[in-house]
Formats: C-alpha cells, sequence, structure tokens
C-alpha cells in the first residue's frame, strides 16, 4: 500500500542549491529498523483492523442501520441471481428431453425408410431413435383422432413415416445445426424441432438474467455510495485526530487505513446479512417447491447460493466496500491538512 | 540545525507575513521567538513544519532542503521535529498515555518499547500518575505537560512551541519554560514562539524578533 516506509527509503542525494552539499532527502532520524519495520507494519495493520472493528461495534445502532441498508441492497441481487440459476436449472432439464421428429418423404417405401432410419443409429450425435412406420401412424391416428372413417374412405395412407430422434446435444444452437442437416437429406421432407417455446424461454431468460445485472450493478453502485458517505462522515468526525496525526509525522497512508478497514468490514458485515437472509428464504421455499416438483414428478431441487455464490457475494461486497472507502478518503483526506 | 536564508511567505489575500528572513539555529541550541500577534511568529514555526511552502528563499532543517522535500517527505520531516501548541491539541476521545503514545505509534514502535517511552516522557513532565485520564479531567497547566510530553516522547533533534505559555499563569508559565530548558540541556535544539516578554527576558537565552514579518532583532 505505501511503497514508501520509514527506514527503508533510499533516496538519491540531490545537490543542494545554497552552500550545503551534503543536503539530503527524506527523512533519516528514524528509529525503527528494517527488521523490525515488517513486524511493526503487519502489527499496525492487524491492530487497526481490530480497532475498527471494535469502533463500529462500539456503536452498534449506528452500525445495525448501515449494515441493514447494504444487506439489503446486496440481498435483492443475490436473492435475483439464484433464483434465474434454479429457473436455468430446471429447463436445463427439460432441455434434456428435446426431441427431433424427421418426416420422411411418402414417396420412400416401408423398406427404405426402415433402412433409412436404422443408418440414422449410427451417428454419434443421435442417443436414440424412434420409427414410426406409415402404417404404424395410420393406426395410432385413427385411435386417438376420432377421424378413422375419414381415413378408411381414403385409398392411399397420406401419413409419412415419422423418425423421432432424441440428440445427445442439448446446446440449443447444435440443435438447431442438426436439425438444418437432417432437413437436407434427401429422404427427409421436414425435420422439426419441438424447440421454439424453449427459445422463446432462454431468451426470456437472457432478459431476465440482463435485467438482474443492471439491477445488480446499480445496487452495487449504491452500496458503494452508503459506504463511501458513511466512511466521509466518520472522517469528519475524526478530523481532529487526522489533523494531529499528520502533524506528528503519518503518512497518508497510516491516516487512511483505519478508514480502508472500516470500509472493509461494512462490506463483510453487509456481506454475511445478506447471505443469512438469502439463506433463510431459500430455506423457507424449500418445502413447497419439493411439494410441487413432487406433484410434477420431477427430481428438480432448489439450490441456494451455494459455495461459489456465497463466495461471490462476500468477495464483491468487501471489494465494494474498500472502493468505496478508498474513494470517500482520496476525496477527503487531502483537504484535512494541519492549518 | 534550522537554517532560514532570506525566506518571504506572501499569502494570496495580499499581505506578506514574513519578508527576508534569515537566521540560524545551531545544533543544541535555544531560542525565543518574539513579537506582536501578527508578526509572523506562527507562519515561521509553520514554514519549518511544512505545513506551509515559503514563496522565496531556502530553509534548512537538520541537514534536509524542505525545498526539496516532496509530499511523500513531510511525515517523515515532522517525525524529527516535536512540536507543542498553544491549544495543546490533545485528543479528549483517549487516555493521556495513547495521547503520548500517537507519535510512537506512527513510527511504528513496538507496544512494549513505545509504553517504557510514553512512561519516561510523562516521567519527565511530572504527569506520570495522570496516565490513564482523560486529559478533559486535567488541569489547562496538566494539559499543556501532556501536549510537551507528546512532543518529546520520540526523542526528536528540534522542539518547535508555539505560545505554549498562552493561557497560563506566570508561575506555571515559567515552570513550562524551565522544561524546555531542561530537554535543551540535554541536546535538543529548541525553538520557542513567545509573546511573554518579561518571562523570556529573565531567562537569557537568545531572542529573535519579529515585526510585521521582519527580523528587527537577533541576540
Amino acid at each position: 500500500m505505501d511503497k514508501k516506509r520509514g527506514a527503508e527509503r533510499v533516496q538519491p542525494t540531490r545537490e543542494a542549491p545554497v552552500a550545503q552539499p551534503s543536503a539530503k532527502r527524506g527523512a533519516e532520524h528514524h528509529k525503527v529498523d528494517l527488521k523490525g519495520h515488517s513486524e511493526s507494519w503487519l502489527r499496525n495493520h492487524s491492530e487497526v483492523g481490530k480497532s475498527a472493528l471494535a469502533k463500529l461495534l462500539g456503536t452498534p445502532v449506528a452500525t445495525v442501520m448501515t449494515v441493514a441498508v447494504l444487506a439489503i441492497a446486496l440481498t435483492l441481487p443475490g436473492f435475483l441471481f439464484t433464483v434465474l440459476s434454479n429457473v436455468q436449472n430446471l429447463t436445463q432439464g427439460w432441455e434434456g428431453e428435446t426431441r427431433l421428429s424427421l418426416y420422411l418423404e411418402t414417396s420412400l417405401s416401408d423398406e427404405d425408410a426402415d433402412r433409412f432410419s436404422r443408418s440414422l443409429l449410427m451417428r454419434d450425435d443421435i442417443a436414440a431413435i424412434d420409427y414410426i412406420s406409415r402404417s404404424q401412424g395410420m393406426l395410432e391416428f385413427k385411435k386417438y383422432s376420432g377421424f378413422g372413417d375419414v381415413l378408411d374412405a381414403m385409398s392411399d395412407n397420406p401419413l409419412p413415416a415419422v423418425v423421432m430422434l432424441l440428440p445427445k446435444s442439448k446446446n440449443v444452437a447444435d440443435l438447431g445445426l442438426m436439425r438444418a442437416g437432417l432437413q437436407a437429406l434427401p429422404e427427409v421432407n421436414e425435420a422439426v424441432l419441438d424447440l421454439e417455446w424453449l427459445q422463446r424461454l432462454d431468451a426470456m431468460l437472457a432478459v431476465a438474467k440482463r435485467a438482474v445485472f443492471v439491477l445488480g450493478v446499480l445496487l452495487g453502485l449504491a452500496v458503494l455510495l452508503v459506504i463511501g458517505n458513511t466512511i466521509k462522515m466518520e472522517i469528519e468526525s475524526r478530523r481532529d485526530e487526522i489533523v494531529i496525526s499528520k502533524l506528528v509525522g503519518a503518512t497518508d497512508a497510516w491516516v487512511r487505513r483505519p478508514f480502508l478497514y472500516t470500509g472493509v468490514w461494512y462490506g463483510l458485515l453487509g456481506a454475511l446479512s445478506a447471505w443469512v437472509i438469502v439463506q433463510v428464504a431459500w430455506l423457507m421455499l424449500e418445502t413447497p417447491a419439493q411439494e410441487l416438483a413432487q406433484l410434477y414428478r420431477s427430481q428438480f431441487q432448489l439450490s441456494g447460493l451455494g459455495f461459489f455464490g456465497s463466495f461471490l457475494l462476500l468477495f464483491t461486497s468487501v471489494l465494494l466496500g474498500w472502493i468505496g472507502a478508498w474513494t470517500a478518503v482520496r476525496r477527503h483526506l487531502r483537504e484535512i491538512e494541519p492549518r | 540545525m534550522i537554517q532560514f536564508e532570506h525566506v518571504s511567505k506572501h499569502y494570496d489575500e495580499g499581505y506578506d507575513a514574513l519578508k527576508d528572513v534569515s537566521f540560524t539555529l545551531n545544533t543544541g541550541e535555544l531560542a525565543f521567538l518574539t513579537g506582536h500577534s501578527g508578526a509572523g511568529k506562527s507562519t515561521l514555526l509553520k514554514l519549518v513544519m511544512l505545513m506551509e511552502q515559503p514563496t522565496a528563499g531556502h530553509i534548512q532543517v537538520g541537514d534536509q532542503l524542505l525545498s526539496h522535500l516532496t509530499r511523500n517527505d513531510i511525515p517523515y520531516l515532522r517525525r524529527s521535529i516535536g512540536v507543542v501548541f498553544q491549544n495543546h491539541q490533545l485528543l479528549f476521545d483517549r487516555s493521556v498515555f495513547d495521547n503520548v503514545s500517537l507519535p510512537l505509534q506512527i513510527c511504528g514502535y513496538s507496544p512494549v518499547d513505545a509504553a517504557r517511552r510514553v512512561r519516561a516522557a510523562l516521567d519527565k513532565v511530572g504527569l506520570l500518575n495522570r496516565e490513564k485520564m482523560n486529559p478533559r479531567a486535567l488541569s489547562s497547566g496538566e494539559q499543556q505537560r501532556v501536549g510537551i510530553a507528546r512532543a518529546i516522547v520520540h526523542k526528536p533533534k528540534v522542539l518547535l512551541a508555539d505560545e505554549p505559555t498562552g493561557n497560563l499563569d506566570p508561575e506555571l508559565s515559567e515552570e513550562i519554560m524551565r522544561l524546555f530548558e531542561q530537554f535543551n540541556r540535554v541536546g535538543t535544539t529548541v525553538l520557542i514562539a513567545s509573546h511573554d516578554l518579561s518571562l523570556i527576558r529573565s531567562m537569557r537565552h537568545r531572542m529573535l524578533t519579529l515585526k510585521s514579518g521582519r527580523l528587527i532583532a537577533d541576540g
């Protein structure tokens, strides 16, 4: 943080314009040796960290208010992100059941159609096939449509043979390419991917994701401002201390340090509160969601923030706390000089 | 130890606080800086501390030429100087002990070493039994002595004082001045700004007299 620290500093000697050729820069009258220095620097960090936390806990009401604001600002995007990731998990399960239907040319004989369907099995992008011959199709159609009499009246079976495919890929773009490739085969009259509604859902999810992202950025900005403002007031209230410290030789880094730690603590406390809120919310949703899933015979399970999400929440918040404190300190500490 | 060469300080508001001031204060010397209020005493001390920059001339403290110091060097210069203020500038949110140990914390002394030095400094100003008290609970003379303990706790080579007896009665004033003499006797260079002429004259030290920013008498 502060590159130039006390006894370590070696500065080039500059010629003084006045008669003293030995004029040096920097401070040499410093009683802490090199080894003691990193030690004292570490000690200062741990002390400042501890006392910053102690100061926060010493004013519990004000701290709780600030932390509550931060927690709300962090909970909202955190919760929405987990909602999105759950919806995505759910639709991924659906995409796994995506089927491609190939309507074969009616001119194809039953044997050719059967041979063609078998040849498809050799392809390694297809997991399974289900061949429905023209007559089989006719039977099913009669059974389910109730138009049996009409069909009986027709001399020729108008239905094409159908091959239902279960593609290995679950990726929407891959499936689209595969469909186009199959459509181009001479035996295939039409290849239909029953995906449109999934694509729409995907598009909607993308929009929702972007919206949550924008909301997250905005609320992150709010966190930054809240912490920045809190630190600014903290600086104001400790003005005397800053002035006196500077008078007795405190470096900018030394003066900055307690405020940066305060910002980091705020970020951490805010993130921990938000984490608890999000987890409690998911716990409350868990039972009804499971009941719902059972009704649909689904194996779907809600997932909370998880390890990565929790880490991201903590890391982002601490970083925001530090940056918020840093900007406040940058703007206000230079103004406070001994006069 | 402190050398001024043709130093002037002009404020943008349009008045000259110091005009062409030159003097040398040798290592181990004690001198008083005197003159009416507004004569430039405080400005001169502020220039030594680099709280202000001179408009012209050169100032040297120890072997450092102040015009060569960057913003980042200023804290290290200030660590070599102890300052006592008229309004003592103590922090009322902490004990006497913590007030005095502030410069040591900043310089990075270990807590054990710092505690030893703080007690030694408080002992010198006769306040060893007050270390746990809040400075607010002390008399103004005692507060001033805490300020002095803080100024000398890290054994600076130079000790500056700006009206250190400003609010004190004559008896306490003399006591404080005797303290400065003591520090001077062990080799600290001392420069005291004061307008308490009767007290200063009685102490028979070098006197630098300022009038409207000019050094009109030295000796």
